[in-house]
């Protein structure tokens, strides 16, 4: 350091030299805004004025939304109708188990559905259950996808008992929720003449083209102890079974729907379907309901009015809101940022001076 | 006192004996309990139980009783002086290499891992991840479980290996470096490591020592080697270390030299060494005067040569190094707590869905065997029929409990720990980089020694101070001195002729002392005048002995100018310097010091005394002396010391009145707040000085107890003193002290100052610092026995409570604002601390002091000091924090929740036993009431958040399992669940908790008050714990039973409403925190946007994986616009509740920090002039 002062007076290099010598040595932090956190930021605070704003608006975007969505819901047409009891012959209606279970019954079932409203195309037909668990554990956990996904995984079924292999080798498609494949089918008339159903593009693209393979077919299929349900054709590969890969896409909830086909033209108003059902597949056992739906489709799906209320209703609850915070501001004001309120600046009687 | 007791003094330690001299004190049977003032061995105090208040401080008994007895051969270690072979035969010495690397390659992975486990909630997460390798628990992929444990794993064992490679690669460096060492009768380079106990080592000027050596010769003829111990100690002064005359005139080269050195076991003690030399069968004995230890630097002497005796991980400086002591938050114990709630609720969802699972399974008992989704039977095995996966259902509960633990894992948030490191690494790094706290004197930043408590220092209660060197700079100035019972105390200023100060022409060079002082212009006067008149020659003496009575090194330095030399004095004490200094501007110049003898410039003429003796200044005597010859054959003893030791063995027949207005003049230099020391002197006679000779040089050479022979023979030459004077040493407050104190007691702080110095000293001090004010009304205890420690306790508390009551209210903000109310300041001594600590009076003590707005405590012990820490800590939940900066604060630094150490004059012992270090006693403020108040605040909400964020998490799951017949089927991928805590919510909690500012800095000094939220424990208590947990109740009720409802019978897969909910989770917790974050700044909005955006990339890669089950889904999804819906309905259903409680709160029940924030944010133009001219008063150091 003592050399600083001599340098000074020599050529401007030196000084500068020595000035980044005594900048070397200073361990004084370097000034940024971000080492002193003093970075610009913006600071809000809950003024009344935005609290009012916030609960109108959400309130203004809501309530139109929950009637959008009402109206959109309304309508839907949607016909439901539970077959499981009554295509029960009454002379089993003690015992459904072994009428399901029997082999020889005639499982054909004909029901009779009014049209309440013109149903444009496509109409949509689902089958319904009720209280049936496809996500319980043990049995979403039954499905080999590398097996559906390509030959070469045929032998990858470690996750798949009890439906893994047969004497004859391994299932393909093991697991039981292969193995628990819907059979019910349903026919369609309407004044004697038959509506085609369309079955194809019922399953997602990407299931088709990417996850069941078109070069898996089924084999050792519903040949073991226990027949589960619906067999397979087992000429065609598994990236064309499409009920097969509908019914994989297991149900988030107990109670859901899948589709089954689709009715591609117009269904006129009190008119009366009549359904053919092969009532095959086994709900009895465990309490099950099975339910036929026609619906048509809007731009949010099914016939389902909770959101609509659900947002009329948070949004009402959020003008409410609003208003009771206007009254509260006009009531019984606090001016923002008044010193007086701090707790030192009140004295003991809690009152601000 | 007379001659018979004195004999008893010595045996009872200072604070005992260090009454005022006005209570004439008698020695009571109490006299066994030594009360130490001592370095206390630091380091040590966690292992051993330490009483505090007087009795048995087990380093002073070990110090002094090692000092009086002789080494048994056992515990020695003998070193053969050039003869390593020798003398590594027998005994294992380790060598000179050093290893502070913790791990080798080999060692790193199970050391490191075991080191982590310590951690009981790594150990949880390790069982959680075990459990569920087991095949009937699997319920995460076996990888995907490992994942979380294994990244704060690695996390952690990176940064390990890396804090460890940096000291692996210093120690590489150290071990390295070259020394000469003697091989061969030739002086040979040598690496460090090589380096063997028993050889000969040579250091030049400037050079790093090796190892701990004994001097064995030096350049200088006499022997002395000057050292610089900055490395040890902090101290940056010399220190003189003397080799021994026996070895001194051999040359190792040529003679032959060999010895045997005998001493102590390696040990940790700096200032202690204990050692007999045997060279040409002559017995000497070595003391902390003749080692040099590792990593002190030779200065201004050309070359030193010793023998090692400790090397390696054995010297002294290695055996001190050990970390900072772990301490654990106070926030982070109660955090513990409500970990346990968690647990028990966690416990609570495990044991509903086990009861569900275990009636759901006794109903359809006799369905599960063809249940198409149950399917108990197998029956592919030959048509036999066997349960599959089903092992009874008393098991399959037990399972389903386990199973269940497993998916509910994360309610105990792993990551939080995690979480919580980077965010205190982060607010180190703030708080180093504040340049604020920076302290230009001593080109010191703040220093975090401690990573775990940073929020403490948001909700400190006490403030336990250190007075010389923490709340004054420890720099002393010559004031005023009395001399001959007349007062000089006119040197106010420097005045014009006087400019240069006082300098000697020698061969045409001028030699001037570095630092001017001011002087006195009428003693200046009788200085010059010589000692023709009576009271000339008083002040001659007292000058002579200013200059002469010191440990103190002169050295000159040259400047620019070649005419011009500057003397600069070196030494141990700052005080003896400050006199040195004033002596020299006085005319009495000290210009050479060897070990024989002393040259003084007096008044331009060279004058050489002979130091025929010099008792070093020891706290029992408390006095120093120096025994001189004069040029005209007299000798003369000039001793210097505290008024309480000398006016004890003053000389009877002196006149009385000199020493009246000496002691008056000591009263009011003591009440400016100045140190004083009183100057005697006294001629001996001849036989005098050889009875004192023969038993100095018995006692120098003794080798049992040579301590207390020397003390002994001290005390027996130090009386029947003729008292010349005293002196006034300004002890100068630091910078910005008043204002600090200010602040910090109006920030609701108690401040107590704890301080060896006088009671009149340190009531001086308490005024300039404002701790003590007119208006406050004083107690003061100074007793001499237990019975009236007692009484005075008992009135105290009686006048304080009637003081403190007349108001009616208490007042907790410090007793600033309170109108009517009488501040009470207690005044305490050591004397009276002896009886009160450690007994039943304690209670008492507490009581009074809690009444007291201002606590200061003189003549205190540093146990006594730890001990008052540990009396409030006992008492109360609040947090202390204790600040020093000298040995004699370890103890107290280290009792205390926070320790702060000043990097001051005194070395750096505070230093590296505190938790903190820092330059001045005023950045306190900015460190409590800005960072810690920050700190305190984030780390509190990141806890809250963290709890919530991963309950609402945890709730979602749980409310599924009620609908997959209590089976523990998750709708949100095992992906997503685990990279939850890691990914999608990491990021913005911990940039918040590293960012967040709830107000500015300006503010936060502007109104002190508001470090209250942390003392309150606002931001983070039971309370808001049970709201938080409320919320996220509601909140994850919200958001599971939304889309249940809308897309109750509808095809909606499970992959797909699981992505629903992962995405609803994570936008939701992410607008939670958006909603609190106080200020926005790019980095906030980054994280918390990015972290949304991040969640829809990963999720949308999840699905893209052909293997896995959700292939697509969120594609098909988000095609819906029932989705959108949603979500939108989630977010803003579930956040409501929270938001208008929030600005119910806000705006109706206002926190002192909510209004503060308006006040920033409506008034900040009209305010900000005023706030900065305020501001810097406290924080001179300009912005840029």
């Amino acid at each position: 350091m003592d050399a600083n002062g001599a340098t000074t007076s020599s050529a401007a290099g030196g000084g500068s030299s020595s000035k980044s010598s005594a900048k070397k040595n200073s361990r004084k932090p370097k000034y940024s805004r971000f080492t002193q956190q003093e970075l610009p930021a913006c600071k809000p605070v809950l003024t009344p004025g935005l609290v009012i704003a916030t609960f109108t608006i959400i309130g203004i975007v809501f309530i139109p939304l929950g009637l959008v969505s009402l109206s959109a819901s309304e309508h839907v047409v949607e016909i439901v109708d539970r077959y499981d009891d009554s295509c029960v012959p009454p002379n089993y209606s003690n015992d459904k188990l072994k009428f399901i279970q029997a082999a020889d019954t005639n499982k054909s079932c004909v029901r009779i559905l009014p049209v309440p409203k013109l149903m444009k195309k496509p109409i949509y037909i689902y089958y319904q259950l009720d209280n049936y668990y496809q996500n319980h554990r043990r049995y979403v956990k039954s499905r080999s996808d590398k097996q559906l996904r390509s030959k070469s995984g045929e032998k990858d079924i470690s996750d798949c008992t009890p439906e893994d292999k047969t004497k004859d080798g391994p299932i393909v498609p093991c697991g039981l929720v292969a193995w628990s494949l819907f059979n019910d089918t349903y026919g369609f008339s309407l004044d004697s003449k038959m509506i085609k159903v369309n079955k194809h593009n019922i399953a997602w693209k990407s299931d088709k083209d990417h996850k069941f393979g078109d070069d898996v077919y089924p084999k050792n299929f519903q040949t073991g102890g226990l027949i589960g349900g619906a067999k397979l054709n087992s000429s065609l590969p598994l990236s064309e079974q499409e009920d097969l890969m509908v019914w994989m896409r297991t149900a988030a909830l107990p109670t859901f729907r899948k589709l089954y086909g689709k009715i591609e033209e117009d269904l006129p108003a009190n008119k009366k379907i009549q359904v053919v059902i092969q009532n095959n597949y086994n709900t009895y056992s465990f309490g099950g309901k099975k339910k036929l739906v026609l619906s048509t489709t809007s731009w949010m799906g099914g016939k389902n009015d909770f959101l609509g209320i659900a947002y009329i209703i948070v949004g009402g609850l959020c003008l409410f809101l609003a208003v009771f915070f206007i009254l509260l501001y006009v009531i019984k004001p606090r001016p923002l940022g008044d010193p007086s309120y701090l707790s030192w600046n009140k004295s003991p009687s809690g009152q601000p001076n | 006192m007379d001659s018979e007791s004195v004999e008893t003094f010595y045996s009872v330690e200072s604070a005992l004996s260090s009454s005022s001299i006005r209570s004439n004190f008698s020695i009571q049977s109490k006299a066994s309990g030594r009360n130490s003032i001592r370095e206390v061995n630091f380091g040590d105090l966690g292992s051993k139980p330490v009483r505090y208040g007087s009795h048995g401080a087990g380093s002073e008994t070990y110090s002094i009783s090692m000092s009086q007895r002789e080494i048994n051969d056992e515990d020695a270690r003998l070193v053969h002086i050039n003869d390593p072979v020798q003398t590594n035969e027998r005994f294992e010495f380790s060598g000179n290499s050093i290893r502070t690397g913790k791990y080798s390659i080999l060692t790193f992975l199970p050391r490191n891992l075991f080191e982590q486990f310590h951690r009981v909630a790594y150990i949880y997460f390790l069982v959680i991840a075990v459990l569920n390798q087991l095949p009937q628990l699997a319920v995460f992929g076996r990888g995907v479980s490992i994942l979380p444990l294994a990244f704060v794993l690695l996390v952690t064992a990176v940064k390990d290996a890396y804090e460890d490679y940096r000291r692996h690669r210093s120690d590489r460096i150290e071990n390295n470096r070259l020394a000469s060492v003697l091989v061969n009768d030739q002086f040979q380079q040598k690496k460090w490591k090589k380096i063997e106990v028993g050889e000969i080592i040579k250091i030049y000027a400037n050079e790093t020592i090796p190892c701990d050596i004994v001097l064995l010769s030096t350049s200088d003829p006499t022997g002395v080697a000057y050292v610089q111990t900055i490395n040890l100690d902090g101290e940056s002064n010399l220190k003189t270390r003397y080799a021994k005359q026996e070895t001194l005139i051999k040359i190792p080269e040529k003679d032959n030299l060999t010895g045997l050195i005998k001493c102590e076991k390696p040990n940790r003690n700096i200032y202690g060494f204990q050692a007999n030399m045997e060279v040409d069968g002559k017995r000497l004995s070595l003391g902390p005067s003749n080692i040099i230890l590792r990593g002190c630097e030779l200065k201004n002497t050309a070359w030193a040569v010793g023998v090692a005796v400790y090397a390696g991980r054995e010297t002294k400086v290695m055996l001190n190094s050990s970390g900072a002591p772990s301490k654990r938050s106070r926030l982070e114990t109660h955090m513990n707590l409500e970990i346990i709630f968690l647990s028990l609720f966690l416990i609570a969802l495990c044991t509903v869905v086990s009861v569900c699972a275990a009636v759901w399974l006794r109903r359809h008992r006799d369905e599960l065997d063809y249940l198409p989704f149950y399917r108990r039977k197998n029956f592919s095995e030959d048509g036999e029929e066997e349960n599959y996966n089903y092992s009874g259902w008393g098991l399959e509960i037990c399972f389903t409990f386990l199973m269940s633990v497993i998916v509910f894992q994360i309610m105990i948030p792993i990551s939080l720990y995690i979480s919580m490191e980077l965010v205190r690494v982060g607010q180190a790094y703030f708080m180093i980089r504040d340049t604020q706290m920076y302290d230009e004197s001593s080109n010191s930043r703040f220093q975090c020694r401690a990573l775990n408590i940073n929020e403490d220092l948001g909700q400190i209660k006490y403030v336990f101070s250190d007075k010389t060197g923490t709340l004054t700079e420890n720099k002393m100035e010559f004031q005023c001195a009395s001399i001959w019972g007349v007062d000089y105390s006119g040197g106010k200023a420097i005045s014009q002729d006087q400019k240069d100060g006082y300098f000697v022409k020698v061969d045409r060079k001028v030699l001037r002392p570095k630092m001017k002082v001011k002087t006195d212009p009428e003693l200046l006067q009788l200085a010059r005048n010589g000692k023709e008149t009576e009271e000339g020659s008083h002040v001659h003496d007292f000058f002579l002995a200013l200059a002469a009575c010191n440990t103190i090194v002169p050295l000159i330095v040259d400047t620019d100018d070649p005419f011009v030399k500057l003397i600069g004095y070196q030494g141990e004490s700052p005080d003896e310097q400050a006199l040195v200094y004033a002596a020299a501007s006085y005319g009495f110049m000290l210009i050479e010091r060897t070990s024989g003898h002393i040259m003084i410039d007096i008044q331009g003429e060279r004058q050489r005394f002979n130091v025929l003796g010099l008792h070093e200044f020891d706290s029992d005597r408390k006095r120093m002396s120096v025994i001189l010859g004069f040029p005209d054959k007299s000798v003369k003893i000039f001793v210097k010391g505290a008024d309480t030791s000398m006016f004890s063995v003053v000389d009877r027949s002196m006149n009385k009145n000199v020493i009246r207005t000496t002691e008056a003049h000591l009263y009011s230099y003591s009440s400016l707040g100045l140190r004083t020391l009183v100057i005697g002197m006294r001629d001996l006679s001849t036989s005098e000085f050889e009875e004192w000779h023969s038993a100095f040089e018995v006692a120098s050479t003794a080798l049992m107890g040579r301590a207390s022979l020397l003390r002994k023979v001290a005390s027996n030459i130090e009386n029947n003193l003729c008292i010349l004077g005293a002196s006034g040493i300004e002890d100068k407050l630091q910078q910005g002290v008043p204002e600090a104190i200010e602040s910090l007691r109006t920030a609701g702080i108690k401040v107590w100052v704890l301080t060896g110095d006088k009671q009149e000293t340190a009531i001086s001090i308490g005024y300039s610092s404002k701790l003590l004010t007119n208006k406050m009304t004083q107690i003061i205890i100074n007793s001499r026995s237990k019975e009236s420690c007692r009484k005075s306790l008992e009135d105290g508390i009686i006048m304080s409570k009637k003081l403190t009551t007349i108001s009616g209210t208490t007042n907790y903000t410090g007793g600033t604002s309170g109108a009517g109310l009488t501040p009470v300041a207690l005044i305490i001594d050591g004397t009276s601390l002896v009886y009160i600590l450690d007994s039943e009076l304690e209670e008492s003590l507490f009581q009074l002091a809690c009444n007291c707005s201002v606590v200061l405590c003189c003549r205190v012990a540093p146990l006594q000091k730890a001990g008052i820490v540990s009396l409030v800590k006992k008492r109360t939940a609040d947090m202390t924090l204790a600040i020093g900066d000298g040995a004699n604060d370890v103890s107290m630094i280290q009792m205390a929740d926070v320790g702060v150490g000043i990097s001051g004059q005194e070395g750096r012992q505070a230093v590296m036993a505190s938790d903190f270090a820092m330059g001045q006693f005023r950045f306190l403020v900015p460190l409590l009431l800005v960072h810690g108040h920050w700190n305190y605040q984030r780390m509190g909400y990141m806890v809250l958040y963290n709890f919530y964020r991963n309950a609402v998490f945890v709730l979602v799951l749980f409310w599924y399992v009620l609908f997959t017949c209590f089976t523990l089927t998750t709708a949100i991928t095992d992906w997503s669940s685990v990279l939850y805590s890691i990914v999608y919510t990491s990021l913005p909690t911990i940039l918040v908790g590293i960012l967040d500012k709830d107000l500015s800095r300006r503010s936060l000094l502007k109104y002190p008050q508001l470090y209250g939220a942390g003392q309150r424990q606002e931001c983070y208590n039971k309370k808001l714990f049970w709201i938080t947990m409320i919320d996220t109740f509601w909140q994850s009720a919200v958001t599971f039973f939304i889309p249940l409802l809308a897309y109750w019978s509808s095809t909606i897969d499970a992959s797909s409403i699981g992505d629903l909910w992962t995405l609803a989770v994570v936008i939701l917790v992410n607008l939670h925190l958006a909603m609190d974050v106080m200020r926005w700044n790019w980095l906030t909005h980054a994280a918390i946007w990015g972290s949304i955006i991040a969640t829809f990339i990963c999720v949308i890669v999840i699905d893209s994986l052909p293997f896995l089950v959700g292939y697509w889904a969120i594609f098909e999804i988000m095609k819906t616009g029932l989705f959108w819906l949603c979500l939108l309905a989630i977010i803003v259903a579930a956040l409501i509740p929270r938001f208008v409680v929030k600005v119910l709160y806000q705006l109706y029940v206002p926190s002192d920090v909510q209004i503060a924030r308006e006040i920033e944010k409506f008034q900040t133009q009209t305010e900000s002039g005023a706030v900065e001219i305020e501001m810097n008063s406290i924080l001179d150091t300009p912005r840029r």
